[in-house]
């Protein structure tokens, strides 16, 4: 018996199992749309280690939106406070601290590099104490729902490879990003929404690029690629059908592609046919979901005061904050918002507070708003940048203007929900804000921790590619266990 | 709802229990047990898989001081246990191997527990026992062995093979009781061919008089017709373009320009003047060393400077530099040599005997290129391409460079290939960290491979001799091979970049051995062997499957029926353009920018550098095939990535096939879609004839064949709804045919018009009309 099991099993096969079902078509694409990779024509499977869609243990976040802080926020201006540089200002860097730190092309050649201490003030809040910058009035009120962790490291000095390293666990080369293997390792919980969604926005501050590779799929199938969501008319690329055409007029055309089609799929048999069928009724499904989703005219006037009225504004910062939580709300994995323009190299005093208008109320209003409906529990939130920036002055000095070039040694982000103690604050920097002292967190461990929250041992969530088992944490990477529950 | 549920989890138990069964069967397991073992296509997949990761061939990760990927190692007494030994042929009860990775104690069983891996199979480890009872011989790796043609073996159907591929791919299919298709008819046919020569789509003129030709040879005629049109060279450059990175713009940060595209059309007149393959490689890795390098051959080894520059201030100028070094290693692995030798550039390698001294050797090959890792910075002075480079003369363009499609030499620049005058001293790097210098080395290729012989000089050119020795083991078998993935979807070896012991095995390894010494042997002919494969039964086969075959052969590995492939991106654009009369045949030149989505550039760039912004281009620039698409690296096009096209990040040798929703969405609402539905609708009502003789004609236009009759009525029956619904509606009329781009409608706009628009948008949406069939 148990042999004709097994034999049946090794009979059964992705098209055989296909055409069974070709009556039920309706499940078989739920089937696919939940576990993407269960019907994929590369034989995708074959390439895992698991069964994708289940996790390796229970979840304790089913979904992540991340506000990435394009540019790299100085930690020194928003949740580090080193009162010791006001003290030492303009003094310089001791040689004894900066140890051979090797320095960006734009500060190397400099003759001395003076301390400068923060120009905005800080206050300790909440029942954690957490010290926050005045740039974050509305941060500071929630501190109690973060957990504030300062001893970030990364080895990159430039964006372009400290951004590919934050999003894919590499700097070069061309591997999936963190939304990707999410995608991947746990499918989407709605039918009608990309996995992966991505939003950018702009501050006036000094700006870097952002670049669609940042969201690729690399060698993972194209259906975990970050679907980038826009402001205009068309939320999503080709979404929006052409003038005059209605929905019924949509839905009689595609239903006589679906009858040629089926046509096509009676002569030929291939179960590749089937499957285009329901991409297209996938298709059709979105272009009413999406724009339902994106349609913020129904919120009420809470949570517009809550999230600024910014938020009715699309493109911006307070408009995506708003959408994610929509998107989240309604099942979407992974949200990666990108915010660009911190990247004070000079100019910071003034550059920064306006950046920190942008995103502190709507941040702190997507933390709470998540709470209120009872959704943060499951949503893991994450602010932060790609890496920090110096405790010595970049350029011209003077008390009320300086800049600071890329520091890769130490930097601050948050996390909230999703598992994550909250009103804690993990790491310890030195008093000159240069190296860490106590409980460093590599890129590679935050990696680790996050997947550890959606479920997954990140050992373990692997994918065979030209010969080798590829992973976000590539071949390190703990799980930072102090900072869950 | 209750129903909703249990089909939703019987679905879901029905995929799981697929996947576990899947996945504990992936291996090849089907005669595990019986008749004699082979080391290379069963024992050493599980080994290398399960066991080298720790007793392969890094030395510095090695456990125990036990190696199993050699035979003399696995033999002797185990450093820890004199007395034991991991094999004792003939004795599995005796071999540490086996018990190991047969043993329920999780404190004893291999792989560890504890570790990441899982388990050997019940199948695997009987395989493993009977294999030992064998006498536990090892054999070399497959692919490190020189290839030698084999005869062509005894087939029972003796009337179906055409040509001796046919011979190959027959027996496989007679060992599984597979029996080949009919022929395809022949409009199919004819589609086929023309999509896999020329990558666009035939006329109906030309399917008329395919079809008419009765003759025996109309068939090879219209094969070598097809081979000898420029479009050719074109279609033969796509796939070559992803090995070589190529891109329109540096890579990273902000992205800006380069003028890289004299190379693209040079690649385009090499394939059409048939290059050799060995000519071919020789020029673009080392044109600058050949006696007197013309600037042709110059500009070839542009090859290697399509890899991403880097233009981001305050960068660290060496670590750049060795990074474009260690690219340009990496692509000779993946795309010539089909090895992941990269993954030697931090330690040994796991699997593969590449050593990280080895991979460093390599590199010495690339390391005196007269280059810096930060030339220019993005927002100073734009430097379209970097040095060292070539300026184009408009006497290079009337002479050597003739081929290129340009009149204006203004800043025209190609960076190339040059070395020092002093060669720059190699190291191997530790950790592949560019600031730690370790040994010093010179250039080399891997002893298991080919050691590299003395009589060589240690350059690059030298490096050309290598590769086209005659006992170099890989180069043939590579190429032929994604020749194979190009035409079938599927190579001969699947991981058509990994021919390592990761990789997966040739499918049909005669096949692949036969196809490969005999392009050697003609001369490296490419056209040759592509003509080849075209004229094979195998080739010519129907795509239609039954139930039988899908349940014999579900990957169909046997080739018992042509494969259905959907198109690549740029093949889709091409077919639309192509079928609506909108297509501008002009070859080369720089690369254009049709309609994109706006503010896709716009929303990721900082401001700086001449791509800050998406410059629509107008006129002809408009309708060009998909490969001369502009492609900034860092937001290349959306509607060619959305068809699995290719970043262009780093070499590649193999695109998935994906069929998805966003590929749905682009056409039904991508504006080159709609432009062409409304530019060919607009031809046919200039036409005189009925409904059903136009349908008819854009049927043959974009699916390339007449349409059966139950086609045409849902076709007819669609349209007759709509010209009512449009007469219903007039307003609606002007919407449907308004202006998507800069085509100008010629007829004056009427429900007919607006019927036909919208019936052509449900051909072009078909799934036929972008797959080949």
């Amino acid at each position: 018996m148990e042999n004709e099991l097994l034999q049946h099993g090794l009979n059964i096969n992705r098209r055989k199992f296909l055409s069974r079902m070709s009556i039920g078509l309706g499940s078989m694409a739920l089937g696919s749309l939940l576990i993407p990779d269960l019907f994929s024509r590369g034989g995708a499977e074959e390439e895992a280690g698991f069964i994708p869609g289940i996790p390796h243990f229970a979840p304790k976040a089913k979904r992540v939106i991340y506000l990435f802080q394009n540019g790299a926020p100085s930690q020194l201006e928003t949740f580090d406070y080193k009162p010791m540089l006001n003290q030492m200002m303009g003094q310089d860097l001791p040689e004894s601290i900066r140890n051979g730190q090797r320095l960006t092309g734009m500060t190397s050649g400099q003759k001395s590099f003076p301390l400068v201490g923060s120009y905005y003030k800080f206050e300790q809040h909440g029942q954690s104490g957490a010290w926050v910058s005045e740039i974050f009035p509305h941060m500071s009120k929630i501190v109690d729902d973060l957990c504030i962790v300062r001893s970030l490291h990364t080895e990159a000095i430039n964006h372009d490879p400290a951004l590919t390293f934050f999003q894919t666990g590499a700097q070069q080369g061309n591997r999936p990003s963190m939304g990707s293997w999410v995608s991947y390792g746990l499918g989407t919980e709605n039918k009608n929404l990309p996995a992966f969604c991505v939003l950018l926005s702009r501050g006036k501050g000094n700006g870097q690029g952002v670049y669609s590779k940042l969201w690729s799929n690399g060698f993972l199938d194209s259906v975990h690629q970050g679907v980038q969501f826009s402001s205009g008319e068309n939320p999503i690329l080709y979404l929006q059908d052409p003038d005059g055409m209605d929905r019924e007029s949509r839905r009689k055309m595609l239903d006589k592609v679906a009858a040629l089609n089926e046509i096509q799929l009676k002569n030929f048999g291939d179960p590749e046919i089937a499957a285009k069928i329901q991409q297209y009724e996938m298709a059709y499904r979105m272009q009413t979901a999406v724009p339902e989703i994106m349609d913020v005219s129904k919120e009420s006037d809470d949570i517009v005061k809550l999230y600024g009225s910014e938020c009715l504004v699309p493109g911006t910062f307070a408009a995506n904050c708003l959408l994610a939580r929509k998107l989240s709300e309604n099942g979407v994995r992974f949200i990666q918002l990108y915010h660009q323009g911190w990247d004070q190299h000079g100019n910071l005093p003034n550059e920064m507070r306006g950046q920190g208008k942008d995103v502190d109320q709507p941040s702190a209003a997507l933390i709470t708003d998540l709470k209120q409906r009872g959704l943060l529990d499951e949503t893991l939130v994450i602010w932060g940048g790609e890496f920090g920036r110096t405790n010595y002055c970049q350029g011209t000095f003077s008390a009320d203007n300086y800049g600071r070039d890329h520091h890769p040694r130490c930097f601050t982000i948050w996390m909230a929900g999703g598992g994550i103690k909250p009103g804690m604050v993990y790491g310890e920097t030195d008093e000159f804000g240069y190296n860490i002292v106590k409980n460093p967190v590599h890129i590679n461990d935050f990696h680790a921790t996050i997947l550890n929250q959606l479920g997954f041992d990140h050992e373990k969530l692997t994918y065979r590619f030209q010969g080798r088992r590829y992973r976000l944490t590539d071949v390190a990477g703990h799980v930072v266990k102090d900072i869950i529950t | 709802m209750k129903k909703i549920y249990i089909i939703v989890l019987l679905c879901l138990i029905v995929a799981a229990a697929m996947y576990t069964f899947r996945y504990f069967s992936s291996r090849n397991t089907s005669d595990a047990t019986d008749g004699k073992i082979s080391y290379n296509f069963q024992v050493r997949p599980i080994l290398a898989d399960k066991c080298f990761n720790c007793h392969g061939p890094d030395a510095n990760k090695r456990e125990a001081g036990l190696r199993l990927d050699v035979e003399a190692e696995a033999y002797k007494a185990l450093k820890d246990h004199p007395q034991a030994h991991a094999i004792v042929p003939g004795k599995p009860g005796q071999s540490e191997l086996f018990l190991r990775v047969s043993s329920t104690d999780t404190s004893v069983v291999m792989p560890p527990a504890s570790g990441n891996l899982p388990p050997l199979t019940a199948d695997e480890i009987a395989l493993l026992k009977k294999w030992i009872e064998q006498g536990a011989k090892y054999e070399p790796h497959w692919a490190f062995v020189a290839p030698v043609k084999p005869g062509l073996p005894k087939v029972k159907n003796k009337d179906w093979p055409k040509n001796e591929i046919d011979f190959f791919v027959l027996k496989g299919m007679e060992k599984h009781g597979l029996a080949p298709n009919e022929e395809a008819d022949k409009e199919r046919l004819l589609r086929r061919i023309s999509l896999d020569i020329t990558g666009l789509p035939p006329t109906p003129e030309e399917i008329d008089s395919f079809v008419k030709d009765t003759s025996p040879d109309a068939y090879e005629k219209k094969i070598d017709e097809l081979l000898s049109r420029p479009t050719y060279g074109e279609r033969m450059a796509i796939p070559w373009l992803d090995v070589a990175r190529y891109a329109d713009s540096h890579g990273y940060q902000d992205d800006n320009y380069r003028t890289q595209w004299p190379w693209r059309d040079w690649l385009i007149h090499a394939f059409n003047e048939n290059m050799p393959y060995d000519t071919f490689i020789t020029w673009q890795l080392a044109g600058d060393l050949l006696p007197d390098a013309t600037k042709e051959q110059l500009l070839a080894t542009g090859f290697n400077r399509n890899h991403k520059i880097t233009e981001e201030g305050g960068v660290i100028d060496e670590e750049y530099r060795v990074e474009y070094v260690v690219d340009r290693t990496n692509t000779l692995g993946t795309a010539l040599l089909g090895m992941t030798i990269e993954c030697a550039k931090c330690h040994d390698h796991k699997y593969d005997p590449v050593s990280q001294k080895d991979f460093f050797e390599m590199t010495a090959f690339f390391n005196s290129i007269k280059e810096v890792g930060l030339e220019s910075t993005v927002g100073g002075q734009e430097t379209f391409a970097k040095n060292p480079r070539m300026d184009i003369t408009k006497e290079d363009l009337e002479g050597v460079l003739s081929f290129m499609n340009k009149t204006d030499t203004h800043r025209l620049q190609v960076s190339i290939m040059k070395d020092m005058d002093t060669m720059r001293k190699t190291y191997v790097l530790t950790r592949g960290n560019y600031d730690q210098h370790g040994e010093e080395v010179t250039a080399g290729t891997p002893a298991s491979i080919l050691p590299f012989p003395d009589s060589l000089p240690k350059n690059r050119l030298g490096l050309s001799k290598w590769l086209f020795n005659k006992k170099n083991p890989l180069t043939a078998r590579v190429f032929v091979n994604r020749v194979w993935q190009e035409i079938f979807g599927r190579g001969i070896v699947k991981s058509s970049g990994d021919f390592g012991m990761q990789g997966d095995l040739p499918t049909n390894p005669e096949l692949l051995d036969w196809m490969a010494v005999d392009f050697r042997d003609n001369g490296w002919d490419i056209r040759r062997l592509v003509k080849h494969i075209y004229m094979s039964a195998t080739y010519k086969q129907s795509s239609i499957v039954t139930p039988e075959k899908l349940k014999a052969d579900p990957l169909n590995i046997y080739l018992s029926y042509a494969p259905r492939i959907r198109m690549n991106a740029e093949m889709v654009r091409d077919l639309v353009l192509s079928s609506s009369g909108l297509l501008q045949p002009i070859i080369g030149g720089p690369s254009v920018k049709p309609y994109q989505p706006p503010g896709l550039w716009e929303l990721a760039t900082s401001g700086r550098g001449l791509l800050a912004t998406y410059k629509q281009d107008h006129g002809d620039k408009l309708y060009r095939r998909g490969m001369y698409t502009f492609i900034k690296r860092t937001v290349p096009p959306p509607s060619m990535i959305i068809f699995d096209a290719s970043n262009r990040d780093q070499c590649e040798v193999k695109r998935s096939r994906t069929n998805t929703p966003l590929q749905a969405l682009i056409m039904m609402n991508d504006p080159t879609v709609l432009e062409s539905s409304i530019a060919l609708a607009d031809a046919l009502s200039s036409q005189k004839g009925t409904t059903e003789s136009a349908l008819t004609n854009a049927f043959m236009r974009i699916i390339n064949r007449r349409p059966d009759q139950s086609e045409l009525n849902i076709l007819t029956e669609y349209w007759k709804e709509q010209d009512d619904y449009f007469k219903a509606n007039p307003e609606l009329v002007e919407k449907a045919v308004a202006k998507i781009g800069e085509y100008k409608l010629k007829n004056t706009p009427s429900p007919d018009l607006a019927a036909m628009v919208r019936t052509l948008q449900v051909i072009y949406n078909m799934d036929e009309a972008i797959t080949k069939t």
